[in-house]
């Protein structure tokens, strides 16, 4: 038994070693490089960063852009929240699924259908010009303003479901309480709701946070002359300057980390919502006449707001190429972009290749997690902190960063690559997508372990099982749900990706967000919308299945 | 196995325990523990949370090596054997069903894992539910089950694969008070149709004395005493056996003088002549202050004379044929007293005398 015991704690450590090689390893890299690396120092690439006006205006745009997107996601997301969970109304068990549907778009795709909206020959564009009767179009979607209206349209879903998730495990009797203490309902919500629900609230705040410093696809896309860090540093690479966006990289991961250590202070009370056993407050029907028709209308107003962006998409993916030109409707209308998708070998390789490397990668991720949790929450191994500290690691850094630094990492033959030239293989992307999934399957793995009790393994051992056909029969059963919820949503994440392949592709790798993007650069909209089709038909799937698990586990 | 021609196996007891000390984190959860179980026994281990009882169990179990000490089964060292070699059957507290499988397939894990396959195996999934009263429930959901059926179903997975010894982790605790009876009484007639070994854990003393053939008291990780209920009440070997088992109340004395059968000591100023208890090992000598336990059967009501330990009745619990009197003495001592119901009522100034029943007396511990 003891040398079982030291065989769990070597486990332990060679985990550490890994992941540390795939976390640590690149990162720190990166900051050697921007000090010119070990034999030549030089502080001169910090001087250049610090020297230019551009550097520092990027810098600034990230901040405030994701301090405004913190502030307009959870304007519009708790408030609806609110809505949803308290407020009963025609259509509100529709809505309230439709309400997270900004979810199944990837970033790059939720971009793309933007611009075929608001763009400037976008059809709300076209339309807003027809009925002003404008001689150009009403407005450029460009800058941080485009940036913005995509950051409130992506990320208020956090707020929503992290709010709504907070309110439904609220007792409803605390409210009862509260209220049979004379507290009126302001000072309930002051002092009741708000405390209880800041937990939920700092979690989300955090993740928009991370997520739009972390934006790519937006500020590509519609960025203009506006600057930010992300973009800053995929152009300094391309403009050959690889030392200076090292430490345009470092700045950024230094930026994220100050962002995480800020929202992260706030996010220690987990606990104070207890396991409820009371009921979660009932949702109040809306009597009134005329506030019921004013929550049902703009309920559904809202709605066909945020369903736009899927509809665009799937309207636009049936448009053949070169047939729309100035016409606000597209005038025909056929399914050879599908067809074309499937049949043609350089358009269905794309297809092939995402679907391959994100498979790859949520198995890699997925399995890497469960040997992770068993060895943190069973064996309870001496590094369990440190292995836990690495897994939560990548979430604090933005993707470019990891793209920068796994090319940086993996480009060159070294004994720390294990002599793998991984840059330029199947392989890289992959990998690169194994480590920035890593968060999402270690969190929800861990916390799936440690809510299983520990004695329904103690029973199979009494039972004679070994410590596989425990973990086959009984531990990997039980814990379906929480891997269907981190496989789900590794893969997706993965499937879409665009922040780390547009560093890390080769042509034959080239996942589908590139072939979106060359594609619109060939002004053929209807496959790139055709290929966005796809994610957010791939999206939903996932979604709905993951969600499907965990209802009948609920059961 | 190493140690297994050290110490001679003796033949007569099944199971032993041998000097075990459980540490976590420097604080011994278990110290020197000793015992011995026969075959076909049924072992309570009795005693108030964190006396280690339950580690006492997952030692036994496998899921904890002890520090020193070895557990040896007919003979053989099973110290350092996994809980899957050592085939001992488990019922957990919360009896750890699998929720994942029916009530035939949580019975039969245990079974596939020991090879049984085919014919054999749906027959002895039968013959385990018929035994804990459940045909008919194999393909039940073990949600769906009520708590005294998934006792049972738990029950039924642990002994269907024969295992060696069977353990029970406080069995009843996660039922209702009113089945807890009825389940006490078949858990007590399946484990002694099929004979088998079986520790249980418990806090109840009244489920301990039931259940166990003898009861094995712990505290602070220490065996107080074991032994039959009987000797556990009638012959505490500590004050805490004496505190921790049945009512008593405990008392400052002072020894004046003593022979073979009696005591004479001074309690809150006034003489008691007491019977002394034979059982008692340990003697007091003249002039030595002790603590006295009493037990509510070996004092009565008196009336209220001036050599007598008066006071006033400050608490009256109505148990059926007799009532528990709290009596409050003149210097602040409450004593214990059964009396017929009608005897006195609260406020009444009443004496306390001791009968001739014995009481126990026991070193102070110094605080």
């Amino acid at each position: 038994m003891r040398a079982a015991r030291n065989r769990g704690q070597l486990a332990g450590w060679a985990l550490v070693v890994l992941l540390g090689w795939l976390v640590i390893y690149p990162i720190a890299l990166v900051l050697l490089e921007s000090v010119g690396g070990p034999g030549n120092w030089t502080t001169e690439f910090l001087r250049q960063f610090a020297g230019r006006k551009n550097e520092w205006s990027a810098l600034w745009g990230s901040l405030w852009i994701s301090a405004v997107s913190v502030c307009l996601a959870g304007a519009i997301g708790i408030p609806l929240a609110f809505l949803f969970a308290r407020y009963d109304f025609p259509g509100r068990r529709i809505l309230s699924g439709l309400v997270a549907l900004p979810a199944v778009l990837p970033p790059l795709v939720g971009v793309i259908a933007f611009l075929f909206l608001y763009g400037e020959s976008g059809f709300v564009s076209h339309l807003v010009r027809k009925v002003l009767r404008l001689d150009g179009p009403p407005w450029r979607l460009e800058g941080a303003g485009a940036i913005l209206l995509v950051h409130a349209y992506s990320m208020y879903v956090y707020f929503y479901l992290f709010a709504r998730a907070g309110l439904a495990r609220l007792d409803g009797s605390l409210f009862e309480a509260a209220a049979s203490l004379g507290a009126g309902r302001w000072r309930t919500f002051r002092h009741v709701t708000l405390p209880l629900l800041r937990p939920a609230l700092t979690g989300a705040a955090l993740l928009t946070f991370m997520t739009s410093l972390a934006s790519f696809s937006a500020p590509y896309i519609f960025g203009g002359g506006f600057r930010v860090m992300t973009t800053q540093i995929v152009s300094t690479r391309l403009n050959g300057e690889y030392s200076l966006a090292m430490v345009e990289t470092a700045a950024l991961a230094a930026l994220a980390l100050v962002g995480f250590w800020v929202f992260g202070r706030g996010d220690r009370g987990e606990v104070l919502v207890g396991p409820a056993k009371g009921a979660a407050p009932v949702a109040l029907r809306l009597h009134h006449r005329w506030s019921r028709a004013l929550a049902g209308t703009s309920a559904w107003a809202l709605a066909v707001v945020l369903l736009l962006p899927h509809l665009t998409l799937i309207l636009v993916s049936f448009v053949p190429l070169g047939t729309w030109t100035t016409e606000p409707i597209p005038p025909a209308y056929s399914i050879e972009n599908y067809v074309s998708l499937m049949s043609e070998p350089a358009r269905l390789r794309p297809l092939l290749n995402s679907v391959a490397m994100a498979t790859v990668a949520t198995l890699a991720a997925v399995s890497l997690a469960v040997a992770a949790a068993i060895l943190v929450v069973r064996r309870r191994v001496r590094a369990r902190r440190v292995i836990t500290t690495l897994l939560t690691l990548p979430w604090a850094v933005p993707g470019t960063v990891f793209a920068i630094a796994i090319a940086t990492a993996f480009s060159v033959s070294s004994p720390w690559t294990g002599r793998f030239l991984l840059v330029g293989t199947f392989w890289i992307l992959p990998l690169a997508y194994l480590v920035r999934n890593l968060p999402i399957a270690g969190r929800g793995i861990v916390a799936g372990f440690r809510q299983l009790d520990p004695s329904l393994e103690e029973a199979a051992a009494t039972l004679g099982a070994g410590p596989w056909r425990t973990l086959t029969r009984v531990t990997l059963p039980l814990l379906r749900p929480a891997l269907a919820a981190a496989a789900t949503l590794a893969f997706v994440t993965a499937l879409g990706d665009f922040v780390t392949s547009i560093i890390l592709y080769t042509y034959d790798t080239r996942p589908i967000s590139l072939e979106i993007l060359s594609s619109l650069r060939d002004a053929d909209v209807g496959i790139a919308a055709a290929y966005g089709v796809f994610l957010m038909l791939a999206s939903a799937v996932v979604f709905a299945l993951g969600g499907e698990r965990r209802e009948v586990e609920a059961r | 196995m190493s140690g297994a021609g050290s110490t001679p196996a003796l033949p007569d007891s099944f199971l032993r325990l041998e000097h075990l000390t459980k540490r976590f984190a420097g604080t011994a959860a278990v110290e020197d523990l000793s015992l011995s179980i026969d075959q076909g026994e049924i072992l309570a281990l009795l005693g108030p949370s964190g006396s280690g009882k339950t580690t006492t169990l997952r030692l036994l179990a496998g899921f904890e090596a002890p520090d020193t000490g070895r557990i040896v089964l007919e003979g053989q060292d099973v110290t350092r054997t996994t809980p899957v070699g050592r085939r001992f059957g488990m019922v957990f507290q919360h009896y750890a069903l699998f929720p994942h499988l029916d009530v035939a397939e949580n019975v039969a894990f245990g079974l596939r894992s020991r090879g049984v396959r085919g014919d054999a195996l749906g027959q002895r999934i039968g013959e385990a539910l018929r035994l804990v009263d459940l045909a008919g429930f194999e393909r039940r959901r073990v949600t769906e089950l009520s708590g005294g059926q998934q006792q049972r179903v738990a029950l039924a997975r642990a002994l269907a694969p024969e295992p060696r010894v069977l353990l029970l982790d406080e069995p009843l605790s996660n039922l209702d008070p009113s089945l807890r009876e009825r389940t006490r009484r078949e858990l007590r007639s399946v484990i002694h149709r099929i004979g088998i070994t079986t520790v249980l854990v418990t806090h109840e003393q009244e489920e301990a004395f039931d259940l166990g053939d003898r009861v094995a008291l712990l505290a602070g990780g220490h065996l107080e005493q074991v032994g039959t209920a009987d000797e556990l009440y009638g012959s505490p070997r500590s004050a805490f056996v004496a505190g921790f088992v049945g009512r008593s109340s405990r008392l400052d004395a002072l020894v004046r003088r003593q022979d073979d059968q009696s005591l004479w000591l001074e309690v809150d100023g006034v003489e008691w002549i007491v019977a002394r208890s034979p059982s008692d090992t340990w003697a007091p000598g003249a002039g030595e202050r002790v603590l006295l336990v009493v037990r509510p059967e070996s004092v009565r009501l008196a009336n209220p004379e001036s050599d007598v330990l008066s006071g006033e009745v400050v608490g009256r619990r109505f148990t059926g044929a007799l009532a528990q009197f709290t009596v409050e003495t003149d210097r602040g001592l409450l004593i214990e007293v059964s009396a017929l119901p009608d005897a006195a009522a609260i406020g009444d100034r009443v004496g306390v005398a001791p009968t001739g029943l014995g009481v126990h007396v026991y070193p102070r511990v110094q605080a």
